[in-house]
């Protein structure tokens, strides 16, 4: 028997039926590529809210009457996240739920969102605290900057036995505090660290106060990048100071950031992390963003007539239900053709910080590629 | 060859060196034991855990610190070093091409399913073509050596020669000789530089992971789930051949897929006739000059892909 007709069939029945359905069966319910949603509950009417570019952004759950129980089913591609929530309109008030029957959620500056996995979909066991992995520690720090002035407070992730008699690489990660936080950036770095798939290495972790201003490709944030936050770490750490050693991440408009900053400093950094980079250019006309976007489609289309050589590798991720996918992807052929070495995944995933975190593995082996053949301990 | 030595697994979590030392080595005079954790680089010092493991005295080679002291005193040495390894790496990047082609042709042949009297002389094939490229790898990495010696006498050096005489005194008062695991490379070019074989004799000597890797003929490279490019073991180069017989495998069971029965059995008959031993926490095998022996819990690898006792 189907889900559908199961639910179905347990709406007739009366509740003990459907009490006895929500016992023995978890929902969401992932089968094959079809996803069951359920709801219970007097409502008028109950919707799925979710941030896949392509569907309708709010999908409408079938009431199964004269149960309390509302459905929904849809298609997800093998291999998918998707967050979501549910919209419920009570005595024509609407209000945005996680699902109740749907113990996995996924967090984000703005709260947490209900998730479902498609089919083949695992949470990557590197993002999950490994207790062999020795720990890094994250210190706080104060930047002096002229740029912006006043100071800026940076947090740097250090990795298990640090030694101030070595060197290390540096990554410099734009909304680094919302890495830690939403995407287990310490996590991971310990992990890959200690799996050897990259090696130990520090991490300044940048949070601006102004971020939709000064990561929309402000002239400003790269000087205090380059110019400021960079040489006073290498003063008070002990980095490696060249380019191959040096690293800029950043997601969304912190990939704009990461962009802008090293094209406009070209060979400071040697290696560019961007995640579903806010990269949006016009071809003809005017963009319909929001003026938010004003300074960035300026810059990448600036960028896109001289793109120079920002760094020698690149690795870029987007996942395919965010509206940003077509730009990212247009931006690929342009990077390649700069003669940097570039790496582009796709993901079956949404503009979110997990999406970002699970692409950590393979973007940050491919730029610092560890010492994983080569030792033994 | 060695005369008597054991290898061990990783030590971090279950350390088994104080008993294989005690049994190769009785403490009876107080002489140090000479202890190589050069595979640990710049933390080559941070032995304070074997020692308070160990329970008697200690006597740390230093031979990282000592080889970037020459470095620093023979910058000739060291930039011809760095002009090898990289020759080195370019050399291991072109087999790693040739490699992968072999490969995926043995492991369709092995996994394919079919009329075994046609499949396996076509499976023998494509695994000795395998194993040809291996040979050949090992020949051109010799060469490399070979003509790196010959050329830059290292043996000869000034600064080599007084390390190596202070390395000779230290061992030849120490009862036994314990390698350390870390970085296989880095490991096998110091010790080769300094010939610490010659040097150790007839005394016993445990090893663990990356210092057992490099006792052997062959070092071979594995992970069966890397991050980046391809998952097939590789072979390094040669090793010291001081023991006989075996490719080891640290960390196996965190390093490969040892309950794949195709990858498993791809892996045996690549390497014989040396037996592919697993060095996973809590290994340990014995050799007494002719022989192997392990206690129960060590794991080979069989010709079916399967794993068996070492002892069975």
């Amino acid at each position: 028997m189907t889900i559908l007709r199961a639910v179905e069939e347990a709406a007739q029945a009366g509740p003990l039926a459907v009490e006895s359905l929500l016992a023995t069966t978890t929902f969401p319910r992932v089968e094959g590529r079809t996803v069951t949603f359920l709801f219970r509950g007097e409502a008028q009417e109950v919707s799925l809210q979710h941030w896949i570019h392509g569907l309708p952004g709010s999908l409408a759950f079938r009431r199964l009457r004269p149960s309390d129980l509302w459905v929904l089913q849809i298609d997800l591609p093998p291999g998918s996240r998707m967050e979501y929530k549910l919209g419920v309109m009570y005595f024509g008030r609407g209000t945005m739920i996680r699902d109740p029957l749907n113990p996995q959620s996924a967090r984000d500056p703005f709260g947490a969102n209900s998730v479902v996995y498609g089919e083949g979909y695992r949470p990557p066991d590197w993002a999950t605290e490994d207790p062999d992995a020795r720990r890094g520690t994250v210190e706080d720090r104060t930047i002096d900057s002229r740029v912006f002035g006043g100071p800026r407070q940076v947090k740097v992730y250090l990795p298990a036995r640090f030694r101030q008699t070595r060197r290390y690489p540096l990554l410099v990660a734009h909304d680094g505090f919302d890495y830690l936080a939403f995407a287990s950036l310490q996590t991971v770095l310990d992990n890959l660290i200690h799996r050897l798939e990259i090696p130990p290495l520090l991490c300044a972790l940048t949070q601006s106060p102004d971020r939709l201003r000064e990561y929309g490709a402000d002239e400003r944030h790269g000087e205090f990048i380059v110019g400021e936050l960079v040489p006073q770490l290498e003063a008070i750490y002990p980095l490696v100071k060249q380019p191959a050693a040096r690293g800029i991440l950043g997601a969304s408009f912190g990939a704009v950031a990461s962009l802008a900053t090293a094209w406009r400093h070209p060979g400071f950094f040697g290696k560019m992390l961007l995640q579903s980079g806010s990269f949006v250019f016009t071809e003809i006309g005017e963009h319909d963003r929001g003026p938010v976007f004003d300074p960035v489609v300026r810059f990448v289309n600036e960028f896109r007539k001289q793109p120079g050589r920002p760094a020698e590798q690149v690795f870029s991720s987007c996942g395919v239900y965010e509206s940003l996918i077509y730009y990212n992807r247009s931006l690929v052929p342009l990077l390649q053709d700069t003669g940097m070495t570039v790496r582009f995944r796709e993901a079956n995933d949404g503009h979110n910080w997990e999406n970002w975190r699970d692409r950590l593995r393979e973007g940050l082996s491919f730029l610092f590629p560890g010492p994983l053949w080569l030792v033994y301990e | 060859m060695l005369a008597r030595a054991i290898l061990l697994g990783p030590q971090r979590h279950v350390p088994m060196v104080k008993p294989a030392v005690d049994f190769l080595a009785p403490p009876h005079d107080g002489a140090p034991i000479a202890v190589v954790t050069a595979g640990w680089e710049e933390r080559e010092a941070e032995d304070q855990e074997f020692k308070d493991h160990m329970q008697r005295p200690v006597q740390n080679l230093e031979i990282w610190r000592r080889v970037e002291q020459i470095f620093e005193r023979d910058p000739e040495l060291l930039t011809a070093m760095r002009t090898r390894h990289d020759t080195l790496r370019k050399v291991q990047e072109l087999y790693r091409l040739r490699l992968v082609g072999l490969m995926d042709a043995a492991r369709a042949l092995l996994r394919r399913i079919g009329d075994s009297a046609l499949l396996e002389p076509e499976r023998q094939g494509a695994l000795e073509m395998v194993q040809k490229l291996d040979r050949d790898h090992v020949a051109r990495v010799a060469a490399i050596h070979e003509e790196f010696e010959a050329r830059w006498h290292p043996a000869d050096r000034r600064e080599v020669i007084a390390q190596r005489q202070q390395i000779a005194a230290l061992v030849e008062v120490a009862p036994c000789v314990c390698i350390a695991g870390g970085h296989v490379a880095v490991l096998l070019h110091r010790l080769r530089l300094f010939d610490l074989l010659a040097l150790i004799g007839r005394r016993p000597v445990v090893a663990w992971s990356a210092g057992a890797m490099i006792l052997l003929p062959r070092i071979v490279l594995f992970h069966d789930d890397p991050p980046q490019g391809s998952a097939d073991p590789e072979v390094m180069e040669a090793g010291l051949a001081a023991l006989p017989g075996l490719v080891v495998f640290p960390h196996a069971r965190r390093r490969l897929k040892v309950h794949d029965q195709r990858n498993a059995q791809l892996m045996a008959r690549r390497f014989e006739p040396d037996v592919c031993a697993l060095l996973d926490e809590g290994s340990r095998l014995d050799f007494d000059g002719t022989r192997w022996s392990a206690p129960a819990g060590t794991l080979k690898l069989t010709d079916a892909g399967r794993l068996q006792e070492v002892g069975a």
